[in-house]
Parts: structure tokens; C-alpha cells; sequence
């Protein structure tokens, strides 16, 4: 009964309607706290701190507290196309660390040739492109040791974490490099405008976070390759069933997530006007927590790049907020890891109602309970535990 | 006129399950009686699993009574039927692999005083248990390393090791070697020699009348029939199973068959190191032909099936695809062939539940609905209005999500998707596995329509009505062989029946 053409609404509408609907109901307001609670956050942050601080709400202060958002968000967008395929990056902070020793390096000091005893410089074009490839670079050594060597994400990562903090301490032994202006006669001045700089009163690290934020949104939502990261991620087996090349994709979101590291290295060393080795570290919590609050599952399949810039609002103007009204540095880190386990919380009890949502469901329109089995003769529930075992033992593969 | 003047050691009265609107098992009564084996069979569907998870404490009944020894209990779980002396033996027994024999025993029941676990005593209960059931397994065996047939009989004694009156056996001979069923059935003869009462459920009707001693058999959520086995045969158990005359599920219409499309040669498929899941099966396929596989479980249907579509690991063999030989190519290359897979399990392998309708109907042929990597939307939104029309799925909004269709439309929806990739050669696993009768039906006159159209289908079924209602041609697999090919007409339940059922079977006895 193909009826979809006649009675069709924008998805925004239909959404908001939903909304307007759950509000109206007591009872769904659980639910609905869940689905926006990223926005929630950020209107709670805005009037505490606005009540604190009178400085808070002013232009100025929200212009400086965006730029810092942008950085966080770049990186952030970049981790969510990983973890909607149900994949974790925690080497983002090093790329970022590694992406701005690579350009530092090159502004600084120029590609020194070796054999041909030549130093080569690069006008800032071509080294923000290089730092950029840098962090495809991670990204693709990432997606090869997962894909490859069947490591899972969490340990590939984590190990790239370290190993890609090292190259980056490694560029200078650990030093600075202090001295990024270029210089005319080399033709590269002019790094300090993509971190600083305006474009018609804009700053362009906001500018850069919304070319970041369409053409991810762009990726997601419209093109092949972006359905088919929901598709891995939702269902890893319906996906490689269907014909889709898993490892393909997994590939490319690492690649992604590195470019979009490597993006927020190079504008933090911008706007400090130096590369220093530990630049961005720690940064990969913040990019996950963003992702996490901004509604996206750890488990894969679900969530929103806009979702994901939302929550990198959310973690940013919590610190700067914190940090203008004089809070400790200390206490700022208690903040920043009781918000990361609240949005993965907030995250599981958002799964577990959808679960029983769609177990009511099924339940209601086949008229077989889950403990029966959408299958027929299916055995009873099992535990996870269970599971694990029956699968472990070897499933009877028969029919 | 079976019981004696004692009371049954079980017995469910007039119990009826109802799963929202769907009636499981309607007024049903049975009784378990001790020292003997009471078979429960029955098709997919009929209502075994229910019956089996009431009288496990697994489920309540909806209505109706269950007396143990003549008094009427409430058991709301395993642990309740447990005390009352009704253990489970699940089909895929849950052992832990990586725990000894005797830790598997004793587990959530460990021997020992204040948090220490006594593993000497564990272990000699283990060896007498085992020794009572003549089975030479050291306690410190690590489970994982048995063969099937060895764990199951560790799951045995686990269910020994309390106090068991009645011991509920789901289908425990679908993984295990002749050699094992043989084993198998002299200890349920020891057990029932000692007083304990078997429920036994089992698909394998020859093997049914072998071990058992009471027969009841379900069909539709009723008792169709009750007798002593050794006063019926195989006949008259499949004549009460299925009930129905094929004609009057499925309209089937004769078709002229083409050239042979899909020829496979000599295909097997490893289950083991030591044993095949598919073995050496050759057959082929026509344009416009719809043919059925009809096996048991663990028969090795769907590994042909996943065999033939290059998802099945480490298979050897020829198949060769309107002349192609697709054997080293991968499932994107298949597909792109014109082959394509209806799976099984079409929540595990079928759907992206994150999804829309339209996301997973159109997500195995994406590329061709899109430039330059941009999915078109109107082209994609057209294309996929046409299938869901074709294959009927009833849905408002394609944009809802994929998981809100009843479990017939999600399996239409999986149909679509295969579709939509214009195969040649449809590959579907228990297509109609959990789809209501309206959509069935559905189903079936979409696979007529394609066949029509020139498509070869191949499909598999453990449901011997839908095998004998749809297909033009039969095959019947028993362990990982084709071992009948007929054409529609030529073949009837009961031969059916007996095909599946493994021969060497037949000589166990008592």
C-alpha cells in the first residue's frame, strides 16, 4: 500500500510536532528529556553562568567561547562518523598534537631535503593540506590495524593514542617550535588568519566549524557512503549481506575522523601561534563526551552530526563558563568526567526504552512475546552471558 | 486410559497462552508420567516451545492449571519448577566452554563453606554422576573441548545433580552423531528406569517412536493426537502434524521452466575439522523455477544457502551462475552477478533496525541510485514506492522506522530489498519463518510473479506444507545431503518425512 506520497511532511516538522505532542503529555516527558537533552544542557549552562557572571552572555565573551567550541567540535563531528559505525578514535587528541608539529615543522624550520641539501617551504595553503593528509594518514593506519588485523578500535586506537604522541614529541624532542609567521621571501605568512582571522566580522574558526559541520551533515545524510555507515553500524551483518564492503567504510570513517582531528591541531596551533608536542591532549574525552551527549550510541547506528555540535557546545561552554567564573581547574575536571559518564548513562537508558519500545511492539503486532521468539520455536531469552556461551560452544548452525 | 489410578508427575489442564492477540496454545492438557518418555512434537509453530516453557517455570500460563503430582503450582521461573523437581535441558545446552566439567556441574551451586569452593568434592560427585551414566569424561575435562554428544551428557548430569523428577529434553539429537543418539538413548532409558519422567521433543519422527513410550503431538496450538507409540507409526504422526492439504494453503500455478540458470557441482561446506555441514551436493537451477529445501534441523540448509551466496566459511566446490563461476567471488561481486539472499534471521541479518523502510530497502543497491556518490532522493523514494507496492508491504510512511512493520512487512520489506538488486537467482532461508498467514500468502504469489518473470528461486523450509504447497520441484537434505529430487506431484508428506529423518537412525532402539 504505497499511500507514503500522499500524506508526506518534512521530517523537521513532523519532528517538532512530536515534540509539541510529548510535551503536552506528562508521561512522555522522560523520554523527551532523553531525546533533547543535549539542547537541555546548554540552556541550563547558559542561565547558571548568565546568574554567575554578568560577563557571560555578553557578544564578545560568546564570540571567544565559539571559537573554543569550533576545535572541540571539528573533532567531535569527526569521532561521531566513527562511533555511528559502532567504533571508538581515542587517538584524535594525538593526531590533532601530531597534525600541528607537521605544520609547525614546515612553517618553522620548511622540509629540509637531506641529500639534495635544499630546505623546500610551503606556501600555508599547501601546509594546512599537509597537516590535513597527516591526520588522514593516522586515520588510515587506524582503519588498516581494525579492518586488517581484526584489533578492536578501542585497543587500536588507544594504542595510536600513544604512538602518535610520541611522533609528535619526536618532531622537536619535545620543544616548540615558537616561530610560525612565515616570512615573505619564502611566500608562507599568514597561518595566524585561519585561527584569528575574520571572514566579513567572522571569525574563521567559526567558519570553518560550519563548512565542517554542512559538509558533515552533507555526508551523512545524502550521500551512499554515509547511509552505509548507519548501516554498519546499526547492523554490521544486514550490511555485509547487502553487499556493502564493511571494512570500506570502517576505513573511511577513520580517515574521516583523522582529517577532522588534524583540523582542530592545526587551528589551536593557529591561534597560539605555536606548535607545541602536547597540544590537544586529553582533547579525545572531550570529542567522545560531545558526541555521546549530542544523542549519538555508543553501540552504533544512531545519531546526528548536528546532535554532535550541539553537545560540543554543551562541553565547551560548561569549561569556559567554569573558568570565568574562577572555579578551579581542578574541580573543572570533575565537571568535564561527570558530564562524560552522565551522557553515556543518559545514552544507555535512551537504548534500553527503545528496546522495550520495540519489544512492546513486536510483541503487539506479531502476538508472540519476545520470550517466545519473533521466530518460531525460538529458545527462550537468554542472558548476554548465555549468549556468549551458546556461541562460544557453537551454535547448532543447522536451521 | 494411560495413567494409571496414581496422579501424572506433571500435568498441564486446559492451559492456553495468548501473546497479544495471537493464541499460542488453546486449551491444551497433557500429562508427563513418570518412568516413561513422553514425546511432544509437533511443526514450527504448533506450540511445543510454549508448552515446554510453561512446564519449565519459563512462562505462566494465560489460563488453565499445572498439577505437580496432583496438586496445582504456581511456577513463575526455573527456579520454582527446579524445587518442584523440572529441569530444562536447552537445545544449545549453555555450557561454559572454558570451565572444567565439574565447575560446569556445580555452577551457581558450588560445594564449599564460606565462599571457598571444595573442588575435590565437586569433582567426585562429577565422576559418580558420570558413572551412572557410563560415561568415561574426566571432571577436569575443560567442557569447550568435548564433542557435542559428551556435553550434552554433561548437561545431563548437571540437571542430575539435584534432585530431578522430570527432565525436559529440547530436540537433543539435532547435533549429534549416530553414535551419540545411541548413547544418548540408553541413558534416557536408565533415567527412565529409574523413575524419572523425560519430555522429549524432537522433529525426528522415526527417532520420536524409537525412544518414546507416550506420544502427543501439537498443531496449532492444540492437541491433535495422544497414543502409546508402539500403536502408530510415521503416518499417522505426520497425517496430525500438518492437518492441512497443501492445495489449501498456497495457490499454486503450473510454470514452463527455462534454461538452467544456477548449476552446482560437488559444493561442501566444513562444520567442523572433522565433519561437513553441507556435503558434496550437487543440483541445478532453471529460469522461472521455484524449488524448496526441505530438511531437519541441522540438515545443513542454510549453510548451502550461505554457501552459495560466499558468506559460508571455508566451502569448496563449483557454482557457476548463468555460466560464471562465482566460487572466489565475494557477496558485493555475487550480488552484482544476480544473486541475492533472503537470510533467516531477519533481525540479525535481514535489517538495519536504526533505519527506515525506504534506508533498508534501498540500501543494497544505493550506488545505483545515486550520482556521484549523492543518493538521489527522488529517484530513491520512486524506486522503492514501486517495490513496497510490489511486494505489497503495508506501511504509512516509508520514512518510519523499519522496526515499527509487523513481522510479516519487515520480511517483505527484507524481499524488497533483494528486489531491488534485479537478482536472477533469489536465494531465500525460511522465508516464511514467523510471518502471519495473510502475509504468507503474500509472499508466495510475489515469488510466482518473479518466477513468471523468468527468476530462479530457491528457498528452504522445515515446514512441510509450505515445501509441498510452493515449490515446483523438491529437495530433501538429511546431514548435509541432498538425498531426494523430485519434482512437485512426485513426492508426499510422509515420503518427505522419511527422506529427512537420517536412516541410520532407525536400528537405535530401547
Amino acid at each position: 500500500m504505497a499511500v507514503t506520497g500522499l500524506r508526506r511532511r518534512p521530517r523537521v516538522i513532523s519532528d517538532l510536532a512530536e515534540v509539541i505532542s510529548d510535551l503536552r503529555t506528562p508521561r512522555r516527558w522522560p523520554k523527551l528529556v532523553l531525546r533533547l537533552r543535549a539542547f537541555l544542557a546548554l540552556i541550563a549552562i547558559i542561565v547558571v553562568f548568565t546568574s554567575l557572571s554578568p560577563f557571560f552572555l555578553t557578544w564578545s565573551n560568546l564570540q571567544v567561547m565559539t571559537e573554543h567550541v569550533a576545535i572541540y567540535a571539528i573533532m567531535a563531528i569527526g569521532e561521531a562518523f566513527v562511533i555511528l559505525t559502532a567504533g571508538i578514535d581515542l587517538s584524535v587528541g594525538s593526531t590533532a598534537g601530531l597534525a600541528g608539529m607537521v605544520v609547525g615543522a614546515l612553517l618553522d624550520q620548511g622540509l629540509v631535503l637531506h641529500p639534495l641539501g635544499i630546505i623546500v617551504f610551503f606556501n600555508v595553503p599547501i601546509v594546512i593540506l599537509i597537516g590535513l593528509g597527516v591526520g588522514a594518514g593516522v586515520g588510515a593506519v587506524n582503519g588498516t590495524i581494525i579492518t586488517r588485523l581484526g584489533v578492536t578500535p578501542f585497543i587500536a586506537t588507544l594504542g595510536m593514542l600513544s604512538f602518535v604522541r610520541g611522533l609528535a614529541d619526536l618532531t622537536t624532542n619535545g620543544a616548540t617550535y615558537p616561530n610560525l609567521g612565515g616570512s615573505a621571501h619564502d611566500h608562507n605568512t599568514g597561518f595566524a588568519f585561519i585561527g584569528t582571522g575574520e571572514l566579513f566580522h567572522v571569525p574563521m574558526t567559526i567558519v570553518i566549524l560550519i563548512v565542517f559541520l554542512v559538509v558533515g551533515v552533507f555526508i551523512a545524510k545524502r550521500t551512499v557512503f554515509g547511509r552505509r555507515v548507519y548501516a554498519v553500524g546499526g547492523n554490521d551483518r544486514a550490511a555485509r549481506l547487502s553487499g556493502i564492503r564493511v571494512n570500506r567504510v570502517k576505513m573511511g570513517v577513520y580517515v574521516i575522523s583523522g582529517v577532522c582531528a588534524a583540523m582542530s591541531g592545526i587551528l589551536i596551533t593557529s591561534q597560539l601561534g605555536a606548535a607545541f608536542p602536547g597540544t590537544a591532549t586529553d582533547y579525545e574525552l572531550n570529542a567522545i563526551a560531545a558526541v555521546v551527549l549530542g544523542g549519538t550510541s555508543l553501540f552504533g547506528g544512531r545519531g546526528t552530526i548536528g546532535g554532535t555540535v550541539i553537545g560540543a557546545f554543551v562541553i565547551s561552554y560548561l569549561t569556559d563558563g567554569m573558568v570565568l567564573v574562577g572555579v578551579s581547574e581542578f574541580y573543572q575536571l570533575l565537571a568535564q568526567g561527570a558530564v562524560i559518564v552522565t551522557a553515556v548513562a543518559l545514552d544507555e537508558a535512551q537504548r534500553r526504552r527503545l528496546a522495550r519500545a520495540t519489544y512492546v511492539q513486536v510483541e503487539a503486532v506479531t502476538g508472540v512475546s519476545g520470550t517466545d521468539g519473533v521466530q518460531q520455536e525460538a529458545p527462550p531469552p537468554e542472558t548476554l552471558a548465555q549468549r556468549v556461551v551458546a556461541e562460544a560452544i557453537g551454535r547448532e548452525g543447522g536451521s | 486410559m494411560i495413567a494409571g489410578h496414581e496422579p501424572a508427575l506433571l500435568r498441564a489442564e486446559d492451559v492456553s497462552k495468548v501473546f497479544g492477540g495471537t493464541v499460542a496454545l488453546q486449551n491444551v492438557s497433557m500429562s508427563v508420567h513418570a518412568g516413561k518418555v513422553n514425546v511432544l512434537v509437533g511443526e514450527n509453530g504448533a506450540g511445543k516451545s510454549t508448552l515446554m516453557s510453561i512446564f519449565a517455570g519459563l512462562q505462566l500460563p494465560t489460563s488453565g492449571r499445572v498439577l505437580v503430582a496432583g496438586n496445582e503450582v504456581r511456577m513463575g521461573s526455573p527456579r520454582d519448577a527446579g524445587a518442584l523437581g523440572i529441569r530444562l535441558i536447552h537445545q544449545e545446552l549453555l555450557l561454559f566452554p572454558n570451565l572444567s566439567v565439574a565447575e560446569n556441574i556445580f555452577a551457581g551451586n558450588e560445594i564449599g563453606t564460606f565462599g571457598r569452593v571444595d573442588l575435590g568434592s565437586q569433582e567426585d560427585r562429577t565422576s559418580d554422576l558420570l558413572t551412572q551414566l557410563g560415561q568415561n569424561i574426566s571432571p577436569r575435562t575443560i567442557a569447550g573441548d568435548l564433542a557435542v554428544g559428551a556435553q550434552q551428557m554433561v548437561a545431563i548430569c548437571k540437571a542430575l545433580s539435584h534432585n530431578v523428577k522430570a527432565l525436559i529434553m529440547d530436540e537433543p539429537t539435532s547435533a549429534l552423531s549416530a553414535r551419540e543418539v545411541d548413547a544418548l538413548f540408553r541413558v534416557v532409558r536408565a533415567l527412565v528406569d529409574r523413575g524419572v519422567g523425560i519430555i522429549y521433543i524432537s522433529h525426528r519422527i522415526d527417532e520420536l517412536l524409537d525412544v518414546g513410550d507416550l506420544v502427543t503431538v501439537l498443531r496449532d496450538g492444540r492437541v491433535v493426537g495422544n497414543a502409546v507409540a508402539a500403536d502408530v507409526d510415521r503416518s499417522w504422526i505426520v497425517e496430525r502434524m500438518i492437518g492441512r492439504k497443501p492445495a489449501e494453503m498456497f495457490a499454486h500455478r503450473p510454470r514452463t521452466v527455462g534454461k538452467p540458470i544456477l548449476t552446482v557441482t560437488r559444493l561442501s561446506v566444513p562444520r567442523t575439522a572433522t565433519s561437513s555441514a553441507v556435503c558434496e551436493v550437487s543440483f541445478s537451477l532453471a529460469e522461472g523455477e521455484i524449488v524448496g529445501i526441505y530438511g531437519l534441523m541441522g540438515a545443513g540448509r542454510t549453510e548451502l544457502l550461505e554457501a552459495l551466496f560466499g558468506t559460508a566459511y571455508g566451502a569448496v566446490g563449483q557454482i557457476s551462475l548463468e555460466g560464471d563461476d562465482v566460487q572466489d567471488m565475494s557477496v558485493t561481486e555475487r550480488i552484482r552477478s544476480g544473486m541475492f539472499l533472503v537470510p533467516e534471521d531477519r533481525q540479525r541479518e535481514g535489517l538495519v533496525q536504526e533505519l527506515s523502510v525506504k534506508a533498508n530497502v534501498s540500501l543494497a543497491h544505493l550506488s545505483s541510485l545515486a550520482a556521484a556518490g549523492v543518493v538521489k532522493r527522488q529517484f530513491e523514494k520512486s524506486a522503492v514506492q514501486s517495490l513496497v507496492g510490489q511486494v505489497g508491504i503495508k506501511v504509512a510512511d516509508m520514512e518510519d522506522p523499519v522496526t515499527s512493520l509487523s513481522g510479516g512487512n519487515q520480511q517483505k520489506a527484507v524481499v524488497a530489498k533483494a528486489l531491488m538488486t534485479k537478482p536472477n537467482v533469489l536465494l531465500m532461508d525460511d522465508p516464511m519463518r514467523g510471518v502471519d498467514i495473510g502475509a504468507k500468502s503474500d509472499l508466495f504469489s510475489t515469488m510466482q510473479g518473479l518466477a513468471d518473470d523468468g527468476m530462479a528461486i530457491l528457498f528452504t523450509s522445515s515446514d512441510i506444507i509450505e515445501v509441498l504447497g510452493m515449490a515446483d520441484r523438491v529437495l530433501v537434505m538429511a546431514a548435509g545431503r541432498i538425498v531426494v529430487d523430485l519434482r512437485r506431484g512426485q513426492v508426499t508428506a510422509d515420503a518427505l518425512v522419511a527422506a529427512a529423518n537420517p536412516h541410520s537412525l532407525a536400528s537405535v532402539g530401547a
